[in-house]
């Protein structure tokens, strides 16, 4: 159900284009943050908002590979497997996980608790391999620190949103080495990120 | 070439900024700069003030010409020259995009910029906007990058908040809006006329061309379409001067650029270093070496949609003229680094699932070519293949190459072509031995037959 809220601040993001069919991404969105995946009602208020015909809006869902058209898990973890995480051991950290979470890629866990992907490149090549838990980065991970998130989803916790742990200085020169052990990536992805900075301070 | 970079490396002394200047990143470690008053105790805004009130619009796409500036997406078209193709009296409205959908592997730094600084990218898409005659700016940010898009809209907010966004801005009687759009998740739309099919809210697909953007774009309009890290290099332009900007990098590559370094080293990184600086300073200075004291087997330079380059090429300038010379592409910058370790069959069948799995479908010998290219390659890493499916894959890649709408093609028979040149005895030792040359599938006795 998409409340008369949603749908007031999807035609609040379509007015801000030229033609209002511009807000259907934006829209389909907010209405997968509403239902947690895309269902007809949802394609039915997009289309109503932007204008548009529900055929249409169905087939910008399709096309688009972050539009869930089942529910998803609780946590969806999405772990990249370019080239560079490849290079970085991403292909056993997918394993380790399929182990720890018990699902296997491109699945959900049958509780509901879990959607496991193996995804494209996150633009995070140089802090491979890395991961997104519901959208949020865990950078450089271990199996050690991606046995160490499992534990705090399995609490119940979220990944906080915050910057990549970039290691790059105003100079040009990086840090030492990447100080970020096992047990730290954790932290660094629950909202500490501006570390990099104040440390080279 | 070699001259070329002499002649900098000489006059090191005269630079104006000195031998490594950062025209994009000098403030990134500065806590809080992703804030607008940060920013603006650190010199941010001033640019935009003195383009407004010191510069006719032609007079900035002037500058930009003159400062050599070229794109930092991936084709590296010269920025300047792009803004004056810009159609003008067409009786419709023009646009800007600033493309901030970096999906190439290997490629890092957008979002690097959009995460830390922000404001850089919100004040060149003004200064850009004015100079082009725009009065509504969009920038783009991918869909997957969640952090990246609060942060620009919170940025475009403060800059609205602020003065700089909106009407008669700071009395130059320039108009500008500017809407942060957000993405799905589709690498195609990094394409410049997907990239507008997304932006109008529909499938990203590719547009023929001609007409290009500067013509019919946006909802038919004349468009602009520049790399975020472009764009966040003109403050700097109109800051320090065009002639400052171009006494970096070579006679025909000036500047720096974010070099995005990933893969087999001890410290990965974004780097900004002018243009023309040797591959192996980047690698070797910066880079801090081989992870492990692992021998270099192969660099890929520009993102995984260009050829490979070998170790005896380590002196090679990062410049589009050199990297050209030397028979791959200087791309995004996203330069991968691969060690003796790494089976190439093995990696370039991984780089090769990601141009299948992002082929948008609308191209024939694109949708099913990339198909059948992973396949082939799966079945040479898993030693089911046969000596005939390397030429198989060269014909193939023939018949992607050139014969399709979007560069997404191309892009997907660089690392396949090129390795096949440079190690098509590792595709024989699969063929032969049904396991890697080297690496943890390394099997080195000839398959019984």
């Amino acid at each position: 159900m998409i409340s008369d809220d949603v749908k007031q601040q999807m035609r609040e993001i379509c007015a801000r284009y030229p033609e209002p069919r511009s807000g259907t991404l934006l829209c389909l969105h907010l209405a997968q943050e509403q239902e947690g995946y895309i269902t007809p009602e949802g394609i039915a208020a997009v289309a109503e908002v932007t204008g548009s015909k529900r055929d249409e809006i169905e087939s910008v869902v399709t096309f688009y590979s972050m539009y869930f058209r089942e529910p998803p898990g609780r946590y969806v973890v999405n772990v990249c497997t370019s080239i560079s995480c490849y290079l970085g051991g991403c292909d056993h950290l997918l394993a380790h996980l399929e182990e720890r979470l018990a699902v296997r890629r491109g699945e959900t866990r049958a509780d509901g608790r879990y959607t496991l992907r193996g995804v494209e490149c996150l633009a995070a090549c140089g802090m491979a391999p890395v991961l997104q838990v519901n959208g949020e980065f865990v950078e450089r991970v271990t199996t050690e620190s991606a046995d160490a998130l499992v534990d705090r989803l399995e609490r119940g916790e979220t990944v906080a949103s915050a910057p990549g742990a970039w290691n790059v200085l105003a100079d040009g020169r990086p840090q030492d080495t990447p100080t970020v052990s096992g047990a730290s990536v954790a932290e660094d992805a629950a909202g500490s990120g501006r570390q990099q900075g104040e440390k080279a301070r | 070439m070699a001259e070329t970079i002499d002649t900098v490396a000489h006059d090191e002394q005269q630079l104006p900024l000195g031998p490594s200047p950062k025209f994009v990143t000098a403030n990134i470690d500065v806590p809080g700069i992703d804030r607008l008053e940060v920013y603006r105790d650190h010199g941010g805004y001033q640019a935009l003030e003195k383009a407004l009130k010191g510069y006719q619009p032609e007079q900035l796409v002037d500058a930009v010409k003159k400062s050599g500036l070229r794109g930092r997406g991936g084709a590296g078209f010269p920025t300047g020259m792009k803004w004056s193709f810009l159609a003008k009296n067409t009786g419709k409205p023009s646009y800007l995009i600033v493309n901030c959908d970096e999906s190439e592997p290997g490629t890092f730094k957008d979002r690097m910029l959009m995460e830390l600084l922000p404001h850089e990218i919100v004040e060149g898409t003004i200064i850009a906007s004015y100079a082009n005659g725009v009065h509504h700016a969009f920038i783009y940010v991918r869909g997957e990058l969640a952090y990246s898009g609060v942060q620009m809209e919170r940025a475009v907010e403060e800059a609205r908040a602020a003065g700089y966004i909106g009407q008669n801005l700071l009395g130059s009687g320039f108009d500008l809006e500017i809407t942060v759009a957000r993405g799905a998740g589709a690498y195609i739309c990094g394409e410049e006329s997907a990239l507008m099919e997304s932006l109008e809210g529909k499938r990203g697909y590719p547009r023929l061309k001609p007409p290009f953007p500067a013509v019919v774009g946006l909802y038919g309009g004349p468009t602009v379409i520049n790399n975020a890290e472009t764009i966040a290099t003109i403050p700097a332009i109109v800051r320090y001067g065009a002639d400052v900007y171009a006494a970096y990098g070579t006679e025909k590559s000036k500047g720096t650029r974010v070099y995005c370094l990933s893969g087999h080293v001890n410290r990965p990184g974004n780097y900004e270093l002018p243009l023309g600086t040797p591959l192996r300073t980047l690698i070797e200075d910066y880079g801090g070496g081989m992870r492990g004291g692992k021998a270099l087997k192969a660099i890929i330079p520009g993102g995984s949609s260009v050829p490979f380059l070998l170790p005896d090429q380590l002196d090679t300038p990062l410049d589009f003229e050199g990297i050209a010379a030397a028979g791959s592409m200087l791309g995004s910058g996203g330069v991968i680094v691969f060690d003796e370790d790494t089976c190439i069959v093995g990696a370039v069948a991984r780089m090769s699932e990601f141009y299948r799995d992002e082929s948008c479908g609308k191209c024939t010998p694109c949708r099913e070519g990339t198909f059948w290219l992973v396949q082939l390659l799966e079945r040479l890493e898993h030693g089911e293949g046969k000596a005939s499916d390397i030429e198989l894959l060269n014909d193939i890649c023939d018949n992607i190459a050139g014969k399709v709408f979007c560069p997404l093609g191309d892009a997907a028979t660089m690392s396949i072509t090129s390795s096949i040149r440079l190690f098509r005895d590792e595709y024989l030792h699969h063929v032969r031995t049904g396991g890697c040359l080297v690496g943890p599938g390394a099997r080195r006795v000839a398959v019984a037959t």
